[in-house]
């Protein structure tokens, strides 16, 4: 391939081609974004949001407790979730230069990679069985479990960024470490830190298959945390897998209502950090 | 913010405590009576509206799996326990609930009637028939148009007793196959998809075309199936009606237990793939409030209830079972107490 | 300082090289420091407690029946009959192994063509607009990926590509047999969308990485600009893109609902990607709930095990060598 042309060709056509990829990365998410809106839309009624799923046979009903039970379990997540994850982070970034502190953070780089579903199991043996029944608790267990690593991460890296001058200053007027560390460091790497808690708040929301055998599902409104919990997540499956089709269209609905919280809560995320750093 | 997240805090957790006062009961098990299921529950729970029975349908394996290690309150099985089972769940009672049909299903959209032998529908599980023009097939179609296409068979991919009511069907009409995969709620199937619950089969046909599936006939009948005709136990063709259910259960003692296998019953219009379903409950109560909400709910359902089966497709028990049934219920107890002695 | 768009987002994020802090002070004789410093520690340690817990649960419930099959047989027989205790992973090992190996085959070139697109061929300005989308495709729930495969690819699988294949590539194993939609392939290809987020934004990451004088170099000396990408920036990026895509494959492995839905759910082993089949994610989560008996249970939390093993290798090999990319080429074996 030694003539000119030849090569400017060949480099014209890989230009082509790695459009073309751009173009098939998009498809898949047009469709599913389009398809989600247009079939999802038509069952959104306040009846939808506010109602509990009807027998099978029967019209109307919808997904209120579902959407209660997402929010309450990835709430009990937060609950667990947050200190350990927030908590590992700032650890790693304050005392963590240390045998111990690699051994932290590379545990928490592995764990991140670790399947939702063995999660899940491992939720059931620590608290489904000894408790002896489904729970939004086990569910929210195993979703702290999912939190965890990418908080610490994040958080680690976060107050890493804020400059030693300003804990120096505090430290020389004479505040003790601990409230410099919560107040001074903590506060400044806030913004940063709710945006990580956002995502992962968002990813937890979008999880199903911890949730199959941990938090089961229900079909009344659940305000107990130790009794089986509906979610949004588990409750696409059931319709998506049913072989009602008014059953499909909620499928399409309960998606359409996930994506949103979904979406909003990561958008929310991005926002907050894009405002916190001017 | 801070100060707002207590106070919300604070108040989901006081609506908890004041939601508190309605008694949830948990159950899980089969799909095969989930749609009477639910609309029990429903209609159960508008008569007795602090009562709230929650019912996850996964499956008999499931339910004989959570009744077992008591992470629900009630389980549900189509598949009466094994004497090895049973061990493990000391104290356990069956207690049928209604009736119901395994029916084929299929689809092909320009065939509306069909007739499987038993030692067909044998073999196309098996595997052995991989066509649906086979010559097998034809034979008993002969007004029929057959494609030649190939079947794509559906089975249950989870624990399952209408898996294990077709298998029972199954092994009792093939020698092959009672040798080979054989009769359980989960079974080594030689080909085909799985579905999850009597819903995943039954959206895997309606999806599939070409492909040939059991399931409950509710499940056929909701979603307009059309269900194919079997030769019973006396050589007649029939279809999936009550009547033929009832039939298939007419000659057959009820055993005190109550598990009992009624395919491939004799009778003219017996349905040759009927089977009863059970609620799996303690017979000790040990939660006062809910054994007895339970006890009496089971009441209900075995004598009110009865009247939603045939509407649901479903066959109402028989007299004889329900007395029986009765009786059972009345010796039960709830921490030692009986609590169902004086009812009608 | 780092812009804040950048900033790590759930399991895209890779750790920078952190800073190292000044000697954070010994805390003094004082109550509250220590006490602050003690429960950090008891945090941090709590990570490794968590870890802990995963491996030690999945032991004790799998365990048991990893011994009664014998690890080797475990993994290498094929009947799967809980009614019987016999407990092959192997149809589970191949479906996953399979749909992962489409999933790359598929994504790999796509993600690849798009990091470059974004990086070396695009102005600037494409790059951050269409960083949006793809954090789209990121997001997006698995059981609504399973809800679109299940009612707008397979469907379409089905009718128009799988006849297709046959037609044309029928003579190959791989595309033999009735076309149902449902099967290795649609798994695949569900997987492939799902982990091109991933392997695109890490490559662009790395590419980012790479030095601007290398580029001009082959450049200045007259190459075009694929030359210069395929003799400059691609070697130099290698090991930082098999580690990107080191990770998209664990993300593969470890996807459950999607693929769920879509693999057909039959415990089977065969050659056509058009036949249904199974992966160890997708067993877990139909079986767990109702296994009966300790062995049932035991078997499936084993797959977890193996499963958890297998990605938790991946993990560790993949930012391995994202990190040698990034210190650059001297630390890179040509």
């Amino acid at each position: 391939m030694k003539s000119v042309a030849g090569r400017r060709a060949v480099n014209h056509v890989m230009t082509a081609l790695c459009a073309l990829a751009l173009l098939l990365a998009l498809v898949p998410l047009v469709s599913l974004l389009w398809l989600v809106i247009s079939r999802g839309i038509a069952g959104l009624s306040l009846d939808f949001f506010t109602a509990i799923p009807a027998p099978v046979g029967e019209e109307g009903g919808g997904v209120g407790n579902a959407i209660l039970g997402t929010l309450y379990i990835v709430g009990i997540a937060c609950l667990i979730g947050v200190p350990l994850g927030v908590g590992a982070g700032v650890y790693l970034a304050e005392r963590g230069d240390s045998r111990l502190g690699d051994a932290i953070r590379f545990t928490a780089e592995v764990l991140s990679g670790v399947p939702s579903i063995v999660v899940g199991i491992v939720a059931y043996g620590l608290v489904v069985l000894p408790m002896r029944r489904f729970s939004a608790l086990a569910g929210g267990v195993a979703l702290s479990v999912l939190m965890v690593p990418t908080l610490a991460r994040s958080t680690e890296e976060l107050v890493r960024l804020v400059p030693h001058s300003l804990r120096e200053a505090s430290l020389a007027l004479g505040v003790k470490q601990w409230r410099t560390s919560l107040k001074v460091v903590l506060r400044t790497a806030l913004g940063g830190i709710m945006t990580a808690i956002l995502l992962a708040v968002a990813r937890a929301s979008g999880e199903t298959a911890p949730l199959l055998f941990t938090s089961l599902n229900n079909q009344f409104w659940n305000w107990r945390a130790d009794q089986p919990t509906a979610s949004l997540t588990v409750q696409i499956f059931n319709y998506a897998v049913a072989p009602y089709n008014d059953w499909h269209e909620k499928a399409w609905s309960a998606a359409l209502v996930l994506l949103i919280l979904v979406g909003s809560l990561s958008l929310a995320g991005r926002l907050l950090s894009r405002n916190r750093l001017r | 913010m801070k100060p707002t997240i207590l106070v919300a805090g604070l108040a989901l957790s006081l609506a908890g405590a004041a939601s508190a006062d309605k008694l949830l009961i948990n159950g899980a098990g089969a799909t095969f009576p989930f749609p009477i299921y639910s609309k029990w529950f429903s209609e159960y729970n508008k008569l007795h509206p602090d009562i709230q029975i929650n019912y996850q349908s996964i499956g008999s394996g499931g339910g004989i799996k959570q009744i077992t290690e008591r992470t629900v309150d009630f389980g549900a099985s189509d598949a009466p326990l094994s004497d090895e089972q049973l061990q493990k769940a000391a104290g356990l009672q069956h207690i049928p609930t209604v009736m119901g049909a395994v029916v084929i299903v299929w689809n092909l959209p320009e065939v509306k009637e069909l007739r499987i032998l038993p030692q067909t529908l044998a073999d196309i599980y098996l595997g052995k028939i991989t066509r649906w023009n086979d010559p097998a097939l034809a034979r008993e179609n002969p007004h029929v148009k057959l494609p030649d296409a190939a079947i794509t068979v559906a089975h249950r991919s989870d624990g399952s007793g209408t898996t294990n009511i077709f298998t029972d069907y199954l092994s009792k009409v093939s020698p092959e196959w009672k040798a080979g995969p054989g009769r359980g709620t989960s079974v080594n199937w030689p080909v085909g998809l799985g579905g999850k619950g009597n819903e995943g089969v039954t959206g895997v046909v309606k999806q599939s075309e070409g492909s040939i599936g059991y399931v409950e006939l509710a499940y056929a009948n909701q979603n307009k199936l059309p269900t194919a005709e079997l030769k019973n136990h006396d050589g007649h063709w029939v279809k999936a009606t009550l009547a033929g259910v009832s039939a298939a259960a007419a000659k057959m003692p009820m055993p005190d237990d109550y598990r009992v296998s009624i395919t491939d019953q004799p009778g003219a219009d017996a349905y040759p793939i009927a089977a009863f379903t059970y609620l799996l409950v303690y017979r000790d109560q040990q939660d006062t409030a809910k054994g007895d909400a339970l006890l009496k709910f089971i009441w209900w359902a075995e004598h009110q209830g009865q009247k939603d089966a045939a509407g649901l497709d479903y066959a109402p028990l028989p007299a004889s079972v329900v007395h029986k049934v009765e009786q059972t219920l009345k010796g039960m107890t709830v921490n030692g107490k009986p609590v169902l002695a004086s009812s009608r | 300082m780092e812009s804040p768009s950048s900033l790590p987002a759930g399991d895209l994020a890779v750790a920078r090289e952190p800073e190292r802090a000044p000697e954070s002070a010994p805390a003094h004789g004082n109550v509250p420091d220590r006490a602050w410093a003690v429960l950090l520690t008891v945090l941090g340690v709590g990570v490794l407690c968590v870890a802990a817990l995963i491996v030690s649960e999945l032991w004790r419930i799998g365990g048991p029946a990893i011994a009664h099959a014998g690890l080797k047989d475990f993994v290498t027989r094929s009947t799967w009959d809980p009614t019987r205790d016999l407990f092959g992973a192997a149809p589970y090992i191949y479906g996953t192994l399979v749909t992962s190996a489409v999933a790359l085959v598929i994504a790999l070139p796509v993600s690849l063509g798009l990091a470059l697109f974004l990086t070396e061929m695009a102005p600037a300005a494409v790059r951050s607009i269409v960083s949006f989308p793809i954090a789209l495709l990121a997001g997006i729930p698995s059981v609504v990926y399973g809800l679109w495969g299940l009612f707008v690819l397979v469907p379409v699988l089905r009718k128009d590509v799988e006849p297709l294949l046959g037609k044309t590539l029928g003579f190959l194993p791989l595309f033999q047999g009735a076309p149902i939609g449902l099967g290795y392939l649609a798994a695949g290809v569900i997987l492939a969308i799902m982990i091109l987020p991933t392997i695109t934004s890490i490559s662009i990451e790395v590419l980012q990485t790479v030095p601007g004088p290398l580029r001009e170099a082959a450049l200045a000396l007259g190459a075009t600009r694929w030359e210069a990408i395929r003799l400059s920036v691609l070697p130099y990026a290698r090991a930082g893109i098999v580690g990107a895509t080191m990770l998209g494959l664990g993300r593969a492995l470890g996807e459950t609902m999607a693929v769920t839905m879509v693999i057909g759910n039959s415990p089977t082993i065969r050659a056509s990607l058009f036949a249904p089949g199974y992966s160890l994610p997708a067993v877990i989560a139909n079986e767990f709930a109702e296994a009966s008996g300790e062995l049932h249970t035991g078997a499936l939390a084993a797959l977890g095990l193996l499963l958890f093993a297998v990605t938790v290798l991946l993990n560790i090999v993949a930012r391995l060598l994202v990190r040698m990319s990034r210190r650059g080429p001297a630390r890179v074996r040509a």
